[in-house]
């Protein structure tokens, strides 16, 4: 029980990292992508909306790794040793592109320069969250096998199938997606860059559909439990909110209601991962990792939410002060 | 050279790569805070420009340090996913904290380094108070979770498996409290000490410059404050160490054969085969009078431990003697800036003594560093002191020695670039507005 509530909280975490950390990888994306008279323009935007704030978005991704491995000891450990390999491509991601961006910010300003940094920044901001989706992709395919504690599947299993490759380009769209849409709040008082951010938001949202689908169909061999969760009796259900924001958004993009479309796209993204997270369950590695025999000690369980609880009151307000602070222009 | 030498190596070289941006970032904000509290207190825009210049340099440094930190929390099951598995739940509970406070810190740091103008003096100044202190609460939790495999405790093995978890009793165990004070005020001697010879180099060249004496006096505060109580504080940590971890201590100090009367040896050479450390200085019963202020105190040798449990003597010795030396020198140079400042009541202008500050600006740094491996060497062949040793933690993995290669290289061009931006952030923005505005009060 405590377990669960714990994945739940990670969860959480994971849906926060991907709506605040996935846009700023999306803002890299987009970055790389800028392209048109208002290229320079375009990635200006982006740096304003992302510097103050990225430090704290990147926060969530190491919440998600302590939680897992003090709440999951079991599970880090399998995790970090069935894909030592696309989790160390990711670090190498994670390091670049933070270095790179704040790198840029404080190098010449000429700019050949910007450009290199720029260039280091987009790239970095492709393979990260590509390599996130493959990892998670990869825990659900079923092919990482353990016999006890040892992994009998070698270092290769899971994250070279078609589907983990899927849910690799599905994160990559739908960051791009995410980050696209903020752009367009972002950028109310230019319109030609708002209209820049607002195609390509539509143009990420069109790219997701053919994605989604293709994730759907190759789960079918590449991921059978998680297949079958998706033919579960609440999976309608999602499935019918996840395309109605997805509709919404759309719509709300096409005549610029780009409040109700950045709603709509945390939605989106939201039911995304809560699926995923309801397919997966109880599992933490499909099939022979669970919640239930990687959990730590009730003791730690309990001391763990505890902490989660105290540490919500200090967190929770801070961040909206700091999103106060750096967003309210907008909300004008 | 096996993959247990190259798992080693990553977790060394990005330990000691992270924990130089973490000092940084966890010390900054402190002289910021002060530097930006003397702008409020005396509205002299000379400290509102010295405070934002640090500023930009932390940002910088924190980003790396964030970065870096983020691989060392994967690194720890990439590369020891036993001891993850093994300890996880232990010890998880400081590097939870850790992340609370991380994120309070990165949190106010962005309002900090960003919102000049967007929050009110005063808040923006209390913003900076709250980066430093969860900044040296995060390196706490940490260090905690350091301390408990150095001393660990809040367990029962039962089967070879840890039961009867007590996430608390392990956190605060026998180590935590000597660990967390030697960590905390290092991370201050070395920042003040680096910060302050930077100043004093410019002052070198340009004695008139208020700016580089305002920020040199502020560096200075810090650092003359800090380094006696680290002296003390490692005094004390030696003393818990000789009662925690004796082999620890004995190969610290090259001490083979326990007896009583034992000198203090100073540098040489250990030869752990013969027992003996030659070409060194020795200072008679000076061990003895260290460990148990008593001539007569018995201290334990390595000889009293099985050879397959001794750490790598001469490594750890020589750290050692780096660490303390360094300390040393700092606290000469301390001492002699306060005999300056307390008979002049200002900065001293001598220049010998500004070119002993420019010498004295890595050895911070260079004692921290030496400080871990003394820590980390001398824990050695443990990762859970007594409970499980470092070649049973390792990843199956084969092939160590990419990732090692790769992240070296990548750290390597990072540090580069870091000095490099650094190096003109600070050339090309020198204010020289500042220098008309005659600077006469010190700022404590």
């Amino acid at each position: 029980m405590l377990g669960t509530l714990l994945a739940a909280v990670i969860l959480a975490a994971l849906v926060l990292y991907a709506l605040m950390g996935g846009a700023d990888y999306g803002g890299g994306i987009w970055d790389l992508l800028a392209s048109g008279p208002r290229a320079q323009r375009q990635r200006h935007a982006i740096v304003e909306a992302i510097a103050p704030i990225w430090e704290a978005n990147h926060v969530w991704l190491v919440l998600v790794i302590v939680l897992l491995f003090t709440g999951f000891p079991r599970a880090f450990s399998a995790i970090m040793i069935a894909l030592h390999i696309p989790i160390t491509v990711m670090l190498i991601g994670i390091v670049l592109r933070g270095s790179a961006f704040v790198f840029r910010k404080y190098d010449s300003t000429d700019d050949a320069v910007q450009r290199r940094w720029s260039t280091v920044f987009g790239i970095a901001s492709f393979f990260t969250p590509f390599f996130q989706g493959l990892t998670m992709g990869a825990l659900t395919t079923g092919d990482i096998r353990f016999l006890g504690d040892r992994v009998t599947t070698g270092f290769f299993a899971g994250w070279l199938t078609p589907f983990a490759l899927t849910c690799g380009f599905f994160a990559l769209a739908l960051f791009a997606f995410l980050a696209a849409t903020f752009m367009t709040v972002e950028t109310q008082a230019e319109p030609d860059l708002q209209q820049d951010f607002r195609l390509r938001a539509l143009w990420a949202e069109a790219a997701l559909i053919p994605l989604a689908t293709v994730v759907f169909i190759t789960s079918k061999y590449g991921a059978p439990f998680m297949y079958q969760g998706l033919t579960n009796w609440w999976a309608p259900v999602l499935l019918g909110w996840t395309a109605l924001s997805a509709i919404t958004a759309t719509l709300a993009l096409w005549f610029r209601k780009f409040y109700l479309a950045r709603i709509a796209a945390v939605a989106q993204v939201t039911f995304v991962l809560l699926g995923w997270g309801l397919a997966q369950f109880p599992h933490l590695v499909t099939p022979d990792v669970t919640i239930q025999n990687a959990a730590a000690p009730e003791s730690t369980l309990k001391l763990l939410l505890v902490a989660l609880g105290a540490g919500a009151v200090v967190l929770l307000p801070s961040l909206l002060y700091l999103f106060q602070i750096f967003k309210r222009q907008e909300q004008r | 050279m096996n993959d247990l030498f190259f798992a080693r190596s990553q977790m060394g070289m990005s330990l000691a790569f992270h924990i130089i941006f973490a000092v940084i970032g966890m010390a900054m904000p402190l002289l910021m805070a002060v530097s930006e509290g003397c702008y409020l207190r005396t509205k002299k825009p000379i400290f509102l420009e010295l405070s934002k210049r640090w500023a930009a340099g932390t940002t910088i440094l924190f980003a790396v340090g964030a970065v870096s930190g983020t691989v060392l929390s994967f690194e720890l099951g990439l590369l020891w996913p036993k001891f993850m598995q093994y300890a996880g739940g232990i010890i998880g509970m400081p590097f939870s904290l850790e992340g609370f406070a991380f994120f309070t810190e990165a949190i106010f740091l962005g309002i900090y380094l960003y919102g000049w103008n967007r929050v009110p003096p005063v808040l923006h100044w209390l913003a900076g108070i709250v980066v430093a202190v969860s900044g040296v609460l995060s390196a706490v939790f940490v260090v905690l979770a350091n301390s408990w495999m150095n001393a660990p405790a809040g367990f029962d093995v039962v089967n070879g498996q840890p039961t009867n978890i007590d996430p608390i009793a392990a956190m605060l165990n026998p180590a935590s409290l000597h660990e967390t004070i030697h960590m905390v005020l290092a991370a201050y001697v070395a920042t003040a000490f680096l910060t302050a010879g930077i100043h004093a180099f410019f002052l070198l060249r340009d004695p008139q410059n208020t700016f580089h004496r305002a920020s040199c006096s502020i560096a200075l505060v810090v650092a003359c404050i800090s380094i006696p109580l680290q002296m003390l504080s490692g005094d004390f940590a030696a003393r818990e160490v000789a009662k925690l971890q004796p082999p620890k201590l004995a190969a610290m100090e090259a001490h083979y054969q326990t007896g009583t009367g034992v000198p203090l040896v100073i540098g040489g050479i250990p030869n752990d085969d013969t027992g003996k450390v030659s070409y060194a200085l020795q200072i008679p019963y000076g061990l003895s009078m260290l460990v148990g202020y008593n001539p007569q105190t018995k201290v334990v040798g390595l000889e009293d431990f099985p050879r397959d449990q001794w750490p790598n003597v001469p490594l750890v010795h020589w750290s050692f003697d780096i660490m303390v030396g360094a300390g040393s020198a700092m606290l000469a140079v301390a001492a002699w800036v306060a005999w300056g400042w307390w008979r002049t009541r200002r900065l001293p202008d001598n220049k010998w003594l500004l070119r002993a500050l420019v010498c004295c600006s890595p050895l911070g740094f260079i004692a921290v560093e030496t400080g871990w491996f003394v820590t980390e060497l001398g824990r050695q062949p443990w990762i859970i002191y007594g409970f499980m040793r470092t070649r049973d933690a390792v990843t199956p993995m084969p092939g160590l020695i990419v990732p090692f290669t790769t992240f070296t290289t990548v750290y390597l061009l990072l540090a580069v670039i870091v000095i490099f931006l650094l190096r003109r952030q600070f050339m090309e923005t020198r204010p020289h507005w500042i220098k008309r505005e005659t600077f006469k009060k010190e700022p404590v």
